[in-house]
């Protein structure tokens, strides 16, 4: 236990980089063209969550009900614009597994910078991988860690 | 006593905090910016991401403070903060150090029964609220700013020191109850020094300095919330009684003294507003940013009241389940009282990954409005028309998820901490369980 004791951040270290790396199982799914028609309208785009599989090609149509807005995808630097009348329209292969947030790339109003969306990629290896960490770094601090006192621990 | 590490002791550290030179310098300079910020704010133009209030204060400062300064440094921005300084001018009738005359302060004592930060409790629950406005309003944040300078200068005409600073700032709070996890703090050399001082010039100032300008005797001081590192105890200290140590993390946290009920609801205040402001600056709910936008709309009472009621009632009712569960082995408020503090590591890791994801699409604005601060059309740097991109991708939610695990891993330790200093061992296992289910949910909101 004593060795333990000496070892243990190093232990801790490697354990949580080993969680990092861990593969998540992603839905085994044939890939399929997947079509969005995504409305936005200040400040929010609707639907606003878009669920593919890894490997989907995905079309996004924008459509815009009052002023101009963008449409970013972060993780894949793919963007559309899109006027009231005018829709855009973006392709890419989701091929990177993962959450990723949609943004609208155009100044369109106040709440502009918080205009969000989400594309959900198969299931997100971070939010796994994040609680996996956490649960980890709790385990840690429960069993192993020496406590915070104000002496630092004995 | 854990290792401590005075910085002190190299001269040029020394000479750079005694100085009053580059201390204000700094405050002059953002002082000069925070006139810029209210000035864009009332003239320039209303979008917020083009203009030098919104993007200068609530992008830039705020990123410098939550992933720098108030992790690594405690106060240190409270050191250098302008808001105080035109009132403590007027206080002092100086514009640099004691003069040996008097300023324009009726120089009354703070009340005592307002000698706690309830106050700054509900000024910042108050700005929470407003904050859809506030954040994106480059007129409202000038008014907002300007507002707390007036209070700043009109509490330095009345009381005695710092006062707006200690007691009122809603900002200073927060900074105050995540300042205690810092690696940073000053602190007494030798208690028996101090003790036998009889002129006690730290407190009551002397030709060098002035008497603290937070109200603290030093030698009473055993956490940060008290010190804003404003050196002054440095520069009238007649005998080098004084180290500004580097320290282990969260050391302020587990002892024995110093736990207040109303920093305690601090903890709790700042939970439910960082998982509040994560769903709805960050999560995909149009319904939601619209109810904290549209300011006395039903709805916005809705927001109003799910802010509230979770910063206020159901977290810190939660959490005092969890204590009545771990029976505590002191009287039951005291028991809430001092395990709460075990949650500032992981709040003060919520802000950072909350602030990260907020900074890394924001960021790139700062450029251009640096170089267009009133959003007039101006290019004083060649930056104004650089195009929005979101930075840190790909490394942002390795970077969130290790923070958060990081803070539980903070929380838990403290809690074992508290424990053992309280001789209540079981204090740690609803902290751990509290710890999982705050550390689950805003993983949820962050990267669900």
């Amino acid at each position: 236990m004593r060795n333990f004791g000496e070892w243990r951040w190093g232990i801790g270290l490697v354990v949580a980089v080993l969680v990092l790396g861990l593969p998540v199982p992603q839905p085994q799914a044939e890939p399929q063209e997947r079509v969005f028609r995504v409305t936005a309208r200040q400040f929010a785009f609707e639907p606003a969550v878009l669920q593919v599989n890894p490997g989907d090609r995905v079309v996004i149509e924008l459509r815009s009900s009052d002023v101009v807005h963008g449409l970013y995808v972060e993780g894949y630097d793919v963007e559309a614009v899109a006027e009231p009348g005018q829709p855009d329209r973006i392709v890419f292969v989701a091929d990177r597994p993962g959450t990723y947030r949609l943004r609208c790339s155009v100044t369109c109003g106040d709440l502009h910078p918080f205009m969000v969306g989400k594309l959900r990629v198969g299931r997100n290896p971070w939010l796994w991988k994040g609680a996996a960490l956490a649960l980890w770094g709790v385990t840690l601090a429960l069993f192993a860690a020496r406590p915070r006192t104000r002496e630092g621990g004995r | 006593m854990t290792a401590r590490f005075d910085v002190l002791r190299y001269p040029w550290v020394r000479r750079l905090v005694v100085s009053r030179w580059p201390q204000y310098l700094v405050r002059v300079t953002l002082l000069a910016l925070f006139l810029l910020a209210v000035l864009a704010g009332w003239l320039g133009t209303p979008v917020g991401n083009r203009n030098f209030a919104i993007v200068g204060v609530w992008i830039a400062w705020w990123a410098v403070l939550i992933l720098v300064a108030v992790p690594f440094l405690g106060r240190a921005w409270c050191s250098v903060c302008p808001l105080p300084l035109p009132g403590e001018w007027l206080q002092q009738g100086s514009l640099l150090g004691p003069r040996g005359r008097g300023g324009w302060s009726l120089g009354r004592r703070w009340p005592r029964r307002w000698r706690h930060i309830w106050l700054q409790n509900a000024g910042f629950t108050a700005l929470a609220l407003f904050s859809a406005v506030i954040l994106t309003r480059p007129g409202v944040t000038a008014w907002v700013l300007l507002g707390l300078v007036l209070l700043a200068v009109g509490v330095s005409l009345v009381y005695e020191r710092r006062a707006f600073c200690r007691y009122l700032c809603p900002v200073g709070g927060f900074i105050g109850l995540y300042a205690q996890a810092a690696p940073l703090e000053l602190r007494v050399k030798d208690p028996a020094v101090c003790a036998a001082h009889t002129e006690k010039a730290c407190y009551t100032g002397n030709e060098q300095g002035f008497g603290c300008p937070w109200g603290t005797f030093p030698l009473g001081m055993v956490r940060n919330d008290v010190c804003g590192l404003c050196f002054e105890c440095l520069r009238t200290c007649t005998y080098d009684n004084l180290a500004l140590n580097i320290r282990p993390l969260g050391a302020d946290l587990a002892q024995r003294r110093g736990a207040k009920l109303d920093e305690a609801f601090k903890a709790f205040i700042l939970l439910g507003s960082a998982l509040t402001y994560a769903a709805v600056f960050l999560g995909p709910w149009g319904a939601l940013k619209d109810a904290a936008y549209d300011v006395g709309a039903p709805s916005w009472w809705g927001y109003a009241a799910l802010l509230v009621g979770l910063s206020w009632v159901i977290l810190p009712g939660l959490f005092a389940l969890g204590v009545w569960a771990g029976r505590p082995r002191l009287p039951w408020r005291r028991a809430f009282t001092v395990l709460a503090y075990a949650l500032v590591p992981l709040g003060l890791a919520m802000w950072a990954a909350f602030s990260l994801a907020f900074v890394a699409a924001s960021v790139a604005y700062v450029l251009p409005v640096l170089s267009d601060p009133f959003g007039w059309g101006w290019d004083l740097l060649g930056t104004a028309g650089w195009a929005w991109r979101p930075v840190l991708d790909g490394w942002l939610p390795l970077l969130q998820a290790g923070l958060l695990a990081l803070g539980a891993l903070g929380s838990v330790r403290t809690a074992r901490g508290i424990g053992e200093t309280w001789g209540w061992p079981r204090a740690v296992y609803p902290v751990a369980g509290y710890v999982a289910l705050m550390t689950g949910g805003m993983l949820w909101l962050l990267l669900g």
